[in-house]
């Protein structure tokens, strides 16, 4: 079926002034994506995924513009952290600014460098796991980044990585518009932990791919940048084999639109995957989870644990499923997504689906909004803790759920103490 | 050390009376008992001098020390001294019991300009007394009141008076949902904490608590004011002759 002109017309706004190196396997892995493109067009709100956030300001022809974002209030996150430090400016390697990519256990490459071999893992990976990801539901941005990413790199862990790759996303103008595309594989028994964090653009477009190898095991770790302007469409396709784990989890605080989709499968059997969400607004903030999650091996587990703090008529969004399909017996499917709402402006919108096949499995969903509990502040209050004070320790209560889905201590204090930090600004 | 003037209070949101002119007066030192009747106010009282909203004095006063409390926010009237026993102790998921604890201890010391406890020392100090009050390690992790039973629910409420080492200590029905054991232990930790600067307010349907915890003055409540105070054998009298014996006769 043909996709309606306003649909087409948006895309081809998009795209003018965009090009590809036509090239290698990748040229054509991104000729393969803008032929699709051209089929399905770009999001609009009336679209079924799209019901709950309008997606005009990610498919506009141009971005709205974005103001630099001073950080300097507080450490810039993970910067305790012991790891390799990859920056890109406006979506663009710099290297000055970047540690020596050669780290034991990982490759890296950049997408330019690797895209016009014969030969390459990532073939395999390169919009393949975004193409899966298309059905059932359209996810046009995610083949907009495969088809025109102007960044990106390729990871490819084959043992156990001595330290985290952290990827540093820098703003450098108040109107740059970036697409990245990242591929990461896991191989067997390998294990990687990846860390993202920073503003990236006054409107981001990306796509990650992961594959996971039987028994690989890889740790997401995203604290998204502060700018209270910024726009940004992220996408986390990952494919799961035998026995793998993959864990990410997304740390918000501020910008006016995130959609943030994660699409994984299980495909081998007893493979664990949990994707987890801690989003803070206040005001001009719209925040929304797409997750969709498929069960296919046997005995598979999978968590979805979303929480949102909302104030000052804050938006925040989920989208959850839950696909279990045919013969994937055994199956632990979770989900829950949750809104502390601080005030009466603020809304959480939810939707959280399960579609199961399977005769032998235990999935539960589970969705709430509500105020801070009262009692439990004069609780606290009557202890002695300043009323500011009992209430940042019960909202951090409420988000302690999708903390614990941190595997690293020292990271999840990180991103604690970030979240902290916020409330402190925020408290009136 | 409390001095409670003409309190009357009423429901912030509906125009009904609950205390009536409330008189107490309670020395250093001493510990006082309220009994009552379902629905006299005692609960009230207690929720009023913590500082709980939701109702509004209309008149009267709580003076802790010669400080008026009725006019500070729950977390002063803590600093100062005031500590409530609650009926039902609130559990909090998500925050540690230890975190809690540590949290309000130094929040107090703060406000008072004292020096924040360190980590060490809190350890040390909380420990033994989690331990006087049978309390292991385990509770002292999980979240605040969480998956606790009764019993350990009041335990946790006596430890945090342990702790915080207030100066007028108020308890609502602690001896509610205890079995005999239970009620032992905790009136155990009560007494350890007695002293010359330490007085309380216990309030309870029964004389029950009070064979353990043995008061200096016993005020019966009823209809939102005290209608009759006395001796240790004003406890005695309601268990043998109900309240109703009692009201009839101050009627």
């Amino acid at each position: 079926m043909a996709a309606p002109q306003a649909k087409l017309d948006a895309l081809a706004a998009r795209i003018a002034g965009l090009s590809f190196p036509v090239a290698g396997w990748l040229g054509a892995a991104r000729a393969d994506a803008l032929d699709r493109l051209a089929a399905m067009g770009l999001p609009g709100k009336r679209d079924e995924y799209w019901r709950y956030t309008d997606p005009a300001a990610l498919t506009g022809a141009v971005p709205l513009a974005a103001a630099l974002f001073d950080e300097s209030d507080e450490a810039v996150a993970f910067s305790g952290i012991d790891r390799v430090k990859l920056v890109f400016v406006n979506g663009v390697f710099d290297t000055a600014q970047s540690d020596d990519p050669a780290l034991a256990g990982v490759e890296i490459e950049h997408l330019a460098d690797a895209g016009a071999a014969d030969i390459h893992w990532a073939r395999e990976v390169y919009g393949v796991l975004e193409t899966r990801g298309q059905t059932p539901v359209q996810r046009p941005l995610a083949t907009l980044a495969t088809a025109f990413a102007t960044g990106g790199l390729l990871i490819r862990a084959t043992g156990k990585a001595a330290k985290p790759v952290s990827l540093i996303y820098l703003q450098g103008s108040d109107t740059s518009d970036v697409i990245l595309h990242h591929c990461i594989k896991v191989e067997s028994g390998a294990e990687l932990t990846l860390l993202e964090n920073g503003n990236a653009a006054a409107r981001l477009t990306m796509v990650m791919e992961v594959e996971v190898a039987a028994g690989g095991r890889f740790h997401h770790i995203r604290a998204q940048g502060r700018a209270h302007q910024r726009h940004a469409a992220t996408h986390v396709f990952a494919r799961l084999g035998a026995k793998a784990l993959f864990k990410s989890f997304t740390v918000t605080a501020n910008g006016a639109l995130t959609r943030n989709d994660a699409v994984i499968e299980l495909v081998g059997d007893d493979a664990v995957a949990h994707v987890a969400g801690a989003a803070v607004g206040d005001g001009a903030f719209h925040h929304d989870d797409t997750v969709f999650v498929t069960h296919q091996g046997l005995r598979c587990e999978s968590r979805q644990v979303f929480k949102k703090v909302l104030k000052n008529g804050a938006t925040g969004v989920f989208q959850g499923k839950i696909l279990v399909k045919k013969g994937a017996q055994k199956t632990d499917g979770y989900q829950i997504s949750q809104a502390l709402l601080l005030d009466d402006d603020s809304q959480f919108l939810a939707k959280p689906e399960l579609e199961i096949y399977a005769d032998d499995v235990k999935c539960s969903h589970g969705s709430t909004s509500g105020a801070i509990d009262d009692t439990a502040l004069f609780y606290l209050r009557s202890r002695g803790v300043p009323e500011k004070a009992a209430q940042s320790l019960l909202v951090l209560a409420f988000l302690a759920e999708a903390m614990a889905e941190i595997d690293d201590a020292d990271i999840a204090e990180d991103i604690r103490a970030r979240l902290e930090s916020w409330l402190a600004r925020h408290e009136h | 050390m409390l001095e409670i003037k003409n309190l009357h209070v009423k429901l912030e949101e509906e125009d009904k009376i609950i205390l009536k002119g409330v008189n107490l007066s309670i020395g250093a030192g001493q510990v006082h008992a309220i009994m009552g009747p379902n629905g006299s106010g005692k609960s009230t009282l207690s929720y009023v001098l913590a500082g709980r909203e939701g109702y509004a004095v209309t008149e009267g006063s709580a003076l802790l020390e010669g400080t008026e409390l009725l006019e500070m926010e729950p977390e002063e009237r803590a600093a100062v001294g005031l500590f409530l026993a609650f009926q039902y102790p609130v559990e909090i998921p998500g925050v540690g019991n230890m975190t809690f604890l540590r949290t309000a201890v130094n929040a107090q010391r703060k406000a008072r300009g004292e020096d924040e406890m360190s980590a060490g020392d809190f350890l040390k100090v909380v420990r033994a007394k989690a331990k006087a009050l049978q309390i292991d390690a385990e509770m002292m992790k999980r979240p605040v009141n969480v998956g606790f039973s009764g019993g350990e629910k009041k335990r946790n409420e006596i430890l945090q008076m342990a702790m915080l080492e207030p100066k007028m200590c108020v308890l609502d029905e602690t001896d509610s949902g205890l079995d005999v054991d239970a009620m032992k232990l905790v009136a155990d930790g009560v007494n350890a904490l007695r002293g010359a600067g330490r007085s309380f307010l216990v309030i309870t349907h029964y004389q029950r608590l009070l064979d353990h915890i043995a008061p200096d003055v016993v005020h019966i409540m009823a209809d939102g004011r005290i209608v009759k105070s006395g001796g240790p054998e004003l406890a005695l009298e309601v268990e043998n002759n109900g309240y109703a014996g009692i009201l009839a006769e101050v009627e």
